[in-house]
């Protein structure tokens, strides 16, 4: 994999040569600005739904291992 | 027994606007149809879907859709249905709640068919990368059907959904569609909600039809767009979607740039001799072709591989054991669950983009990579603006190879990205593009003919004029030819 990644980026560095003085980085193809909406209370997903899918679910929370080992 | 024939084929060959004529003359009963493709589904061997509804499944087919089955790429939520996004890591991911596009087709009287086969989160030109096997072309079972959302264009294609949702990346609608010679659309980034799309690259990512018409493009795009409250990049098509009509290309500017066409290097001469055909047909249909330039475009692909995989490697951090997906045993340790879990969850090619993201983003690295990438990216975006002042759609080829055979670009990374040449600069700029069947053309290394896509672009949200002009191609190209009947 090393060999395939270092030929992606051979290929990506061809954008090195390019004069890109003055060139804002795009941040958003199309023009918005502060998309909000009304703040309105709904409901939200129940807890038992939200764990369903959960590989380890204990007493409503999700179960992890140590992170200390 | 049908009155149509052995499962329903006749019925099959109706495209979806043809099919809600005749529910609505009461000539066919929207049950029947549904049969009739979920027993097709149910015995293909394309793999295609990786979950089908079962023939006798009953539900609500309203208004305007009529009871429409649709089948959705397996990057969608589906409640209570598997999803899986094509990878392992996802496997039995049963999600609570629908993604916006589809619930808005079910609202609209369309019925789920089933979900198709893909290349895992969408990271692929040829269905190779999904995790359930690959997806076979229908035109010849040894070639690639193109991805991502390859399993939905084969079951277009081979009469197994009347028509599918899809998302596009940087092509990965278009170049399928082109692959297996039917419609593929990818609207305006934002005209369709991405809420309940599993995200690959958020900032291109966007749903769109895989259709046999472009009517039943435009029909499909109509019902799905709109702006979504639990989407804030979702604005939808201010002016709606409205069905083509139209036969003539009469003041229609249709730009070709030189550099950026059939003359561009790696285009196969069967493609690019169907391009050069369906130039003069603008003619024809009394359209004017207009020269412009697309310096940047060519840049697309090394700009793409900078930004989509960047983007990836922040949105697959979310898989990690904890609260869905697969977990695999960490030995009582959260590092070594981590890391488990991501090298035996995740496929080749998603590990490849996670690396070249996390490495695009590093401290060091980020300006020249990322923010480089962004800069060509404005040029990109820059080019195409300029050159809509002289034209209104810009023509190229979708992809420049018809299906290439399994396992001839699997080694090779950078030969597979290269499949995205064309459709990946339009990604970039979020303008809309769609690809529409132009022929038949014999591979480069010879063998049966296959499907080429010809790719038309318009500016931002100007999907009408994009359909019309795509509508009028299609009528005069008039391609009949499907995988069971090559010789139109």
């Amino acid at each position: 994999m090393a060999g395939e990644l270092s030929g992606i980026l051979e290929h990506v560095e061809r954008i090195a040569s390019l004069n890109l003085e003055g060139v804002e980085p795009t941040t958003h193809v199309v023009a918005l600005e502060n998309v909000l909406r009304a703040d309105e209370p709904e409901p939200s997903l129940a807890r038992e739904l939200a764990l369903e899918q959960a590989p380890d679910p204990d007493e409503g929370a999700f179960r992890v291992p140590s992170p200390a080992g | 027994m049908s009155p149509t024939g052995a499962g329903g084929a006749e019925l099959r060959e109706l495209s979806a606007a043809e099919a809600i004529g005749e529910i609505e003359a009461g000539e066919l009963a929207a049950d029947e149809l549904f049969d009739a493709y979920a027993e097709a589904a149910g015995a293909e061997s394309l793999n295609s879907y990786l979950w089908r509804a079962e023939a006798g499944t009953r539900a609500a087919g309203g208004e305007p859709l009529r009871g429409i089955p649709v089948a959705v790429k397996d990057l969608f939520c589906t409640e209570g249905i598997e999803t899986t996004a094509g990878s392992r890591i996802l496997a039995g991911y049963r999600p609570p709640y629908t993604a916006t596009a589809v619930r808005r087709l079910a609202e609209s009287g369309a019925r789920l068919l089933g979900k198709t086969n893909m290349d895992e989160f969408a990271m692929g030109s040829s269905n190779e990368n999904s995790a359930y096997g690959p997806v076979l072309n229908p035109w010849d079972e040894t070639r690639v059907p193109g991805g991502s959302s390859g399993g939905s264009a084969a079951a277009v294609s081979a009469r197994l959904a009347p028509w599918a949702i899809g998302t596009d990346t940087g092509g990965s609608i278009r170049q399928p569609a082109a692959l297996c010679g039917i419609v593929g659309l990818k609207p305006t980034y934002g005209a369709v909600s991405r809420w309940g799309m599993v995200a690959f690259a958020s900032s291109l990512d966007q749903c769109g039809p895989l259709t046999r018409t472009v009517d039943d493009a435009a029909l499909m795009l109509g019902v799905m767009q709109g702006r979504d409250p639990r989407d804030s990049t979702s604005v939808g098509i201010e002016a709606g979607v409205r069905r083509p009509t139209r036969g003539d290309l009469k003041g229609v500017r249709v730009g070709v740039a030189r550099d950026f066409s059939h003359h561009a290097e790696g285009v196969e001469p069967g493609v690019a001799e169907l391009f050069e055909r369906t130039l003069d047909l603008v003619g024809e249909l009394g359209g004017e072709l207009v020269d412009v330039e697309l310096p940047h475009a060519e840049h697309g692909i090394s700009a793409y591989y900078v930004i989509a995989p960047a983007e990836a490697s922040a949105n697959l951090a979310r898989y990690d054991g904890v609260r869905y997906g697969l977990r695999e045993d960490g030995e009582g340790e959260l590092g070594t669950m981590y890391e488990r879990t991501r090298s035996c969850g995740f496929g080749a090619e998603v590990k490849r983009r996670i690396m070249l993201g996390t490495y695009a983003l590093s401290s060091g690295y980020y300006d020249a990579y990322y923010g480089r990438a962004q800069r060509v990216r404005t040029r990109i975006a820059e080019d195409f603006a300029t050159a809509f002042e002289r034209c209104d759609v810009i023509a190229t080829p979708t992809s420049p190879s018809v299906a290439f055979e399994l396992g001839a670009k699997s080694k090779d990374p950078l030969a597979m990205y290269l499949s995205d040449y064309f459709t990946v600069p339009m990604s970039l700029a979020g303008i809309p593009a769609i690809s529409i069947p132009a022929g038949l053309a014999e591979p480069a290394g010879g063998g049966p003919q296959l499907p080429v896509g010809l790719q038309i672009a318009a500016p931002t949200f100007c999907e009408t004029a994009l359909l019309d002009a795509a509508h009028a191609l299609e009528q005069a190209i008039a391609f009949d030819a499907h995988p069971g009947r090559r010789d139109s």
